[in-house]
């Protein structure tokens, strides 16, 4: 009997040593929309796939042992395929455990990440090789969560993408658009971009500032 | 066996009879179910063994991965817990570890493991506890508190093989092939019948028991011990089929049964049956015989 506490402690050890490594997520998996904070999705999704089939422009897919994140747990890719931003949301509506909040009102709700302009001295616009606004013009939501902002440094002018968090719900659709080589604007994990929106997501009521933060 | 061969065991049966192609097709079919969606564009089954749709209309769940998420504290959605309370009444009534035998995909893979090393007569006899699984299943239930996971399925062969087939394999194989080299090499029907904390729930799920390998005509058994030998649980027989006393349930009524009816289909007296635990409460005619023994 002791021997059977002793064996069945080291293997539960072991498991808790893997429930632990194993629940970090790379940051360019992104889940899809009206998932739990990312803290508790662990022990909300049981891997079933069932949002996966939901998705009718199959962007979702389940993680593979040893490469991508938590086993068998739903993510998409937003520089391969962005979520298409379905207003039924059919993949939340799908889950039956609620890892997905099945109750979520409308997409424009959805927190699936937030995108950060991680490269400026790539970004077409901010180096002024171009006017690009193709980020600003891919956005789907309204008010656009992308906007470009003038301003001036060492007298150039120049134009700036800037997200509003208040808006923006991890689509990626700017990062599949961005015509740089590596994606100059990306898709974060909420919580890894924004630490203090991960533990209460956007889409319970919270109202959005309607005025984007103006250029200095 | 001569006397001199005391060592040599006789050679284990290899049933292939009425029972096991039952359950293979079934195993095969469910399989099959899974696989026709992404495979053929035949949606009739969504999901895989965690949770599914079936025709839109019905959604089944595992109860223990629902357990484990339930004690990681998340507040399963009510689609989850209706489907895995069908589950355990389904299984309830079929026998809990029903599942073993005739869902889980690993079943065939830890069968091949136990025809393979009986092949090859491999005698490596690492015997854990078989209430090991008890205690493992504790374990994870316990991790899932600690660590707010639902804790077995970061290893669980299971889900991982049906997954995999499903939805796509990457590196799967290794857990499988790992469940297979361990009841190849180290125990003889080791990850099953030892090891897997799904089994030992079902097996608590089961406590209705209603449909059961049942030794029905027990007093024609000739001692040759084919059903001990083929059994993966050969503990679970003794009580019905060489009864203490003659009144005794003829049901296999121990959980761990996996009601795969190998006793069934290797039994050259035909003892063996599939039926309902109640025909054969003791009888009174047993009961009657037994009392005036023992009484005068």
């Amino acid at each position: 009997m002791a021997s059977l506490c002793g064996t069945s402690g080291v293997i539960g050890l072991l498991l808790a040593a893997q429930a632990k490594t194993a629940k970090a997520v790379p940051a360019w998996a992104i889940r899809p929309p009206g998932a739990v904070a990312e803290d508790d999705f662990a022990a909300a999704c049981v891997r079933c796939g069932l949002c996966v089939r939901a998705c009718p422009y199959d962007i979702l897919s389940l993680a593979t042992p040893g490469a991508e994140g938590v086993v068998g747990t739903p993510y998409f890719t937003a520089r391969a395929k962005p979520c298409e931003m379905c207003r039924d949301v059919p993949c939340a509506r799908a889950c039956p455990t609620g890892a997905l909040d099945r109750t979520l009102p409308r997409i424009e709700d959805a927190r699936m990440g937030i995108a950060v302009l991680v490269n400026e001295e790539t970004c077409w616009s901010v180096i002024g090789r171009t006017r690009c606004r193709w980020c600003s013009d891919a956005c789907p939501v309204g008010p656009a969560a992308i906007t470009l902002e003038q301003r001036v440094a060492n007298g150039r002018k120049y134009y700036e993408p800037v997200v509003h968090s208040a808006h923006c719900t991890g689509c990626g659709k700017c990062e599949h658009a961005c015509p740089t080589d590596e994606a100059s604007i990306k898709v974060l994990p909420i919580a890894l971009a924004r630490h203090d929106r991960a533990k209460a997501p956007l889409h319970n009521g919270e109202v959005s500032p309607s005025v984007p933060p103006t250029a200095p | 066996m001569s006397a001199t061969a005391g060592a040599v065991r006789a050679p284990v049966p290899t049933p292939r009879g009425r029972w096991w192609r039952a359950r293979r097709t079934v195993q095969f079919g469910l399989l099959g179910l899974f696989l026709a969606g992404p495979w053929a564009g035949v949606w009739w089954v969504r999901g895989n063994l965690a949770s599914s749709d079936w025709f839109g209309l019905v959604g089944f769940t595992d109860p223990f991965i629902a357990l484990q998420s339930v004690v990681a504290g998340h507040a399963v959605a009510a689609p989850a817990l209706l489907g895995a309370a069908l589950v355990v009444a389904g299984y309830a009534l079929l026998g809990g570890r029903s599942y073993c035998a005739w869902v889980c995909p690993v079943n065939i893979v830890t069968d091949a493991a136990a025809w393979s090393r009986d092949r090859l007569g491999i005698r490596t006899h690492w015997q854990p506890d078989r209430r090991l699984r008890i205690g493992v299943a504790l374990a994870a239930l316990g991790v899932s508190a600690v660590t707010g996971t639902i804790a077995w399925e970061f290893v669980n062969p299971i889900t991982w093989l049906q997954r995999g087939l499903v939805f796509g394999m990457g590196a799967a194989w290794l857990v499988v092939a790992a469940v297979f080299a361990f009841d190849l090499l180290v125990t003889r029907r080791g990850w099953c019948s030892h090891v897997c904390p799904v089994g030992a729930f079902y097996g608590a799920v089961g406590v209705a028991l209603v449909v059961r390998v049942r030794a029905e005509r027990r007093e024609a058994c000739t001692d040759c011990g084919d059903c001990f030998r083929v059994c993966p649980e050969p503990h679970v027989i003794a009580p019905a089929l060489k009864p203490r006393d003659a009144g005794a349930y003829r049901a296999i009524t121990h959980g761990d049964c996996i009601n795969c009816g190998a006793c069934i289909d290797v039994c050259n007296d035909d003892v063996f049956e599939m039926g309902l635990r109640w025909r054969g409460r003791p009888r009174l005619s047993d009961k009657r015989s037994e009392k005036t023994s023992s009484g005068t």
